[in-house]
């Protein structure tokens, strides 16, 4: 592909990708008073993170073993509200320690 | 706009600005295929901040797709922001005007979405700009330094970044889980369904944007008819 086709291509990502994110915003004004859509809405963040933890977390690592043991310690060191920072660094060290002395 | 929320979206920005850099720097190995330079790879990254997206985007440039593909590829992967920007409509104070309502929608990915849903009762738009500020710089880097130095850095380093995200994932989900056991209930259904899905034939074609899409809908829609929350639990 050229270089200008390219262009297009990405400007039309842009486009599209951001537009995807404001129209919920402005279609909705204020509270949602319906019920279920608000419970609805309130499942969705906690669900939608954890759809795409399990099993892409086990996938991504060299080995599933080192993946799956930085999973169940992460789960664990979550449980025990140790924040955000930590709880991404411990996993970290699990997988690169594991991947890298098996 | 408090100093405070300013600093702490910092704080909380960089975990996953490092986890970005990471993501991004093989996602620009792949950008680099589909001929972008750099220059472009930053500006496509820094305006799209869409890992699935991105990827498909780039795998399509390099098969020679038509404008209409990219724009599909686009609606599928990132379909889950619609349902990501609704939910954070209801986390921002009610006198917010729509131009910071935008802005935050904007700033909506998988991660700055989680972290500021974690916010109680409602999200500083500057928490969010901020998280999103750093985070995006380190998004559209990586990428760039993807497509000028694809595989120099080692795999093992590449993957144990990868994972820093999912840590902050859940980071996110677990202390409300332990809170409220429906959502607890909603985690686990989450994850047993998911890996099913990806075991499951035909199903596990469908692509991680797809499938989080489905799922997402699917056990929300269930959790919130058979537990409904009231005023007071949503926000909180």
């Amino acid at each position: 592909m050229d270089k200008h086709s390219i262009i297009i291509c990405i400007l039309l990502a842009i486009i599209t990708t951001n537009l995807i994110r404001v129209v919920p915003m402005l279609l909705i004004k204020g509270q949602i008073n319906n019920r279920f859509l608000r419970s609805f809405l309130y499942y969705v963040p906690y669900v939608t993170l954890a759809v795409m933890t399990f099993p892409s977390m086990i996938q991504t690592t060299i080995s599933p073993l080192s993946g799956s043991v930085a999973l169940v310690v992460g789960i664990i060191a979550a449980w025990r509200r140790m924040g955000l920072f930590p709880v991404a660094a411990i996993c970290c060290a699990i997988v690169y320690l594991m991947d890298s002395l098996i | 706009m408090r100093r405070i929320d300013i600093i702490q979206g910092f704080r909380d920005g960089t975990p996953i600005a490092l986890g970005y850099f990471a993501v991004a720097f093989s996602l620009g190995i792949i950008a680099k295929q589909a001929g972008l330079t750099a220059a472009i790879g930053f500006v496509s990254s820094f305006f799209t901040r869409a890992s699935a997206g991105e990827y498909g985007v780039y795998t399509l440039v390099a098969a020679q797709a038509a404008y209409v593909e990219i724009v599909a590829m686009c609606l599928v992967a990132n379909l889950r922001y619609m349902l990501m920007s609704a939910a954070l409509s209801q986390k921002i104070a009610p006198d917010t005007s729509w131009v910071h309502r935008v802005l935050m929608a904007c700033c909506v990915t998988d991660e700055i979405f989680g972290i500021s849903i974690a916010r109680q009762t409602y999200c500083p738009p500057a928490y969010t700009y901020s998280a999103a500020l750093i985070s995006t710089l380190f998004w559209a880097s990586g990428c760039a330094a993807g497509i000028i130095a694809g595989g120099m850095l080692p795999t093992n380093i590449v993957a144990a970044l990868s994972v820093a995200l999912y840590g902050m994932f859940l980071a996110i989900i677990m202390p409300p889980a332990r809170d409220d056991r429906y959502v607890l209930y909603a985690v686990i259904a989450s994850f047993v369904l998911s890996g099913a899905c990806s075991i499951t034939p035909m199903v596990s074609n469908w692509s991680s944007g797809t499938r989080t899409i489905v799922l997402t809908i699917l056990i929300s829609a269930v959790a919130a008819w058979l537990k409904p929350v009231t005023v007071e639990e949503a926000h909180g």
